[in-house]
């Protein structure tokens, strides 16, 4: 039986392209952690005129389609403006990279993740962000679009995991649709959490299970 | 077919003997019958008295007499029955405890919760560092309520062994049955019922060379414990079905063919094996007891690296390794014997672990020892750890 990457994954995995670190980096993100797993980090050279992705390099501590993801998207977003680069999705990554096995989804999107964090650190440094965003139940909606349901490689909103959002007073509450001894209960939460609790006005994340 | 394979992946299954297929090979095509009682035909006669040899065998290597041994499909069922067979014999009779340890592999560890919810008390008996189990606490621990403790004899993953000996004298004491699974332990380490009381053992040919779907359990005459499949009246009616004779006849062979020599030669290997990835390659770090420790399992955790990558990139070069990280596992979840030793998420990621068997040669430690110090650095130049 063949590895459940295709060759391109391998390919990528084997010769990871823009590996490093850039000193002088423009702008930079690190999306996960050594506690929840992967970690992917992403450092960005901006022309200030044109907003061109002058140069890009990422890092990971990661599986292979994490290494994978992260070559391929600094493939993806050399050369592009920042609003290009930006629109970059998980799917276009996964199409370019010739598919991921659905149970590496929520490894990979960590790439796409950190490119965008690393795009809005710039626009923060630069003043290129007209107002901060507040955490909303919809922002929040939004956001939990990027945790998986590892089951199935679709995230949980759209596969209708997600019963409940609150946010209120700073305070984010989640409830899944699933038993709390689901196999993937733990992984969902570290993922959610992670998402969250970084917010400028997010002092908590609590994740309920009422499977 | 994989002719250069480096294969270090013994725990999770070994490359059968040949000398154990021809030993197998006439239970197919010749002594093919049913074991049948004394009174029945040839042919049947002749596939009990193999079925009868191999259980002897077998019972002899653990001290046991061959009516206190029988055949099951392997280690899972055998600690299904251990454990669930002593729930239904014991559960309305004497209490509904159990005691059992957070590392043990899933067959015991699944039992146990699966009776949690069914109304049973599990206590989690606290382990140290290494793996090793706090006596004290499994003292403290048993209860007139309790009916069972089951703490294996070395771990899968990180092999610790334990000492079995105290923790059967502490059950002995306070007359709790003790069951171990011997999985990992059987044939590498010395386990004899005459000098250890334990009164429940897990053991599988698939460890020691043998065939795959064939195991054994081992029952001190007299242990209060009930059936858990129905069906005829086999295996001294523990264990209903049609016998598995070549099985039984392989994994007897297999016993026979493990010696005290092999596993000294095993142990050399894993000693160079270890003592140049720990004192070549930076921030790396046993996982287990330096001492008490399977003599075939090495595991070693390398800090800022992920264990799938390394596991892959071993692949392609022919190694065959196994790595506790999430990535890897199919639920995701990281290993729960790393965890349950007090390690973090990070530990458990970077964790690979070396398992020998008869058919590693010498010269693999030192190409192995290069391949993953290679790979190390590639990996370490790509994380974003460890860099300040």
């Amino acid at each position: 039986m063949p590895l459940p990457y295709s060759e391109i994954v391998m390919e990528h995995f084997r010769n990871p392209r823009n590996v490093g670190r850039i000193e002088d980096a423009d702008a930079k993100a690190v999306e996960g952690s050594p506690a929840c797993g992967d970690m992917v980090a992403v450092y960005l050279k901006v022309d200030p005129e044109t907003h061109v992705i002058t140069d890009i390099k990422f890092e990971s501590y990661g599986c292979a389609s994490n290494i994978a993801t992260g070559s391929i998207i600094t493939e993806l977003a050399k050369g592009k403006t920042l609003e290009e680069a930006k629109k970059i999705t998980w799917k276009q990554a996964s199409e370019a990279l010739g598919g991921l096995p659905p149970l590496k989804v929520h490894c990979s999107v960590l790439a796409v993740d950190a490119l965008r964090a690393a795009i809005e650190n710039y626009e923060e440094r630069h003043g290129l962000v007209k107002e901060r965003e507040p955490t909303t139940v919809e922002f929040v909606r939004k956001r939990l679009k990027h945790v998986m349901n590892p089951l199935v490689g679709l995230d949980i909103v759209r596969t209708k995991l997600v019963k409940e959002i609150e946010v209120k007073d700073g305070v984010v509450r989640v409830v899944l649709d699933i038993p709390p001894d689901h196999m993937f209960a733990p992984t969902m939460k570290e993922d959610i959490e992670e998402k969250l609790r970084h917010r400028w006005d997010v002092k908590q994340v609590i994740v309920e299970f009422a499977g | 077919m994989y002719e250069n394979l480096i294969y270090l992946d013994n725990a999770a299954a070994t490359r059968m003997d040949e000398r154990v297929l021809e030993a197998m090979k006439p239970y197919f095509f010749d002594v093919y019958a049913v074991a049948t009682s004394q009174f029945g035909y040839s042919i049947g006669l002749d596939a009990r008295e193999a079925l009868d040899n191999a259980r002897a065998r077998i019972a002899s290597a653990l001290g046991a007499e061959p009516e206190e041994f029988i055949f099951t499909s392997g280690d899972t069922e055998s600690s299904n029955l251990a454990i669930k067979g002593v729930a239904l014999a014991l559960g309305d009779k004497k209490g509904r405890h159990i005691i059992t340890t957070p590392i043990e592999d899933f067959p015991v560890l699944h039992s146990v919760r699966t009776l949690e919810r069914q109304g049973f008390r599990v206590t989690y008996v606290r382990v140290d560092e290494t793996g090793r189990v706090d006596l004290d606490h499994l003292r403290e621990s048993i209860t007139p309520e309790t009916i069972l403790v089951s703490i294996q004899t070395a771990n899968q993953e990180i092999g610790t062994l334990q000492d079995i000996r105290a923790i059967g004298e502490i059950c002995r004491e306070k007359g709790v049955l003790f069951h171990t699974d011997a999985t990992h332990a059987f044939m590498r380490v010395p386990i004899d019922v005459r000098e250890v009381p334990v009164d429940l053992i897990t053991v599988s040919a698939h460890t020691i060379h043998g065939p795959k779907g064939i195991g054994g359990l081992y029952i001190r005459k007299g242990t209060p414990i009930k059936k858990i499949m129905d069906g005829g009246f086999q295996e001294f009616d523990f264990r209903p079905g049609l016998e598995n004779i070549p099985g039984a006849v392989g994994f007897a062979k297999a016993v026979e063919l493990v010696t005290p020599e092999e596993t000294a030669r095993l142990q050399r290997m894993r000693d160079r094996l270890l003592e140049r990835l720990l004192n070549e390659i930076p921030h790396t770090r046993l996982n287990g007891h330096p001492v008490h420790r399977l003599p075939q399992n090495a595991n070693v955790s390398f800090r800022f690296i992920e264990g799938e990558s390394l596991l892959l990139h071993l692949d392609m070069r022919g190694i065959a390794v196994s790595t506790g990280s999430a990535c890897f596992s199919r639920s995701l979840e990281a290993s729960h014997v790393i965890l349950g030793i007090g390690g973090d998420h990070e530990r458990a990621h970077g964790s690979i672990r070396f398992t020998f068997g008869r058919y590693n040669k010498e010269e693999e430690v030192d190409i192995v020892v290069e391949a993953v110090k290679e790979i190390v650095h590639e990996l370490r130049r790509i994380s974003p750890l460890g860099k300040d």
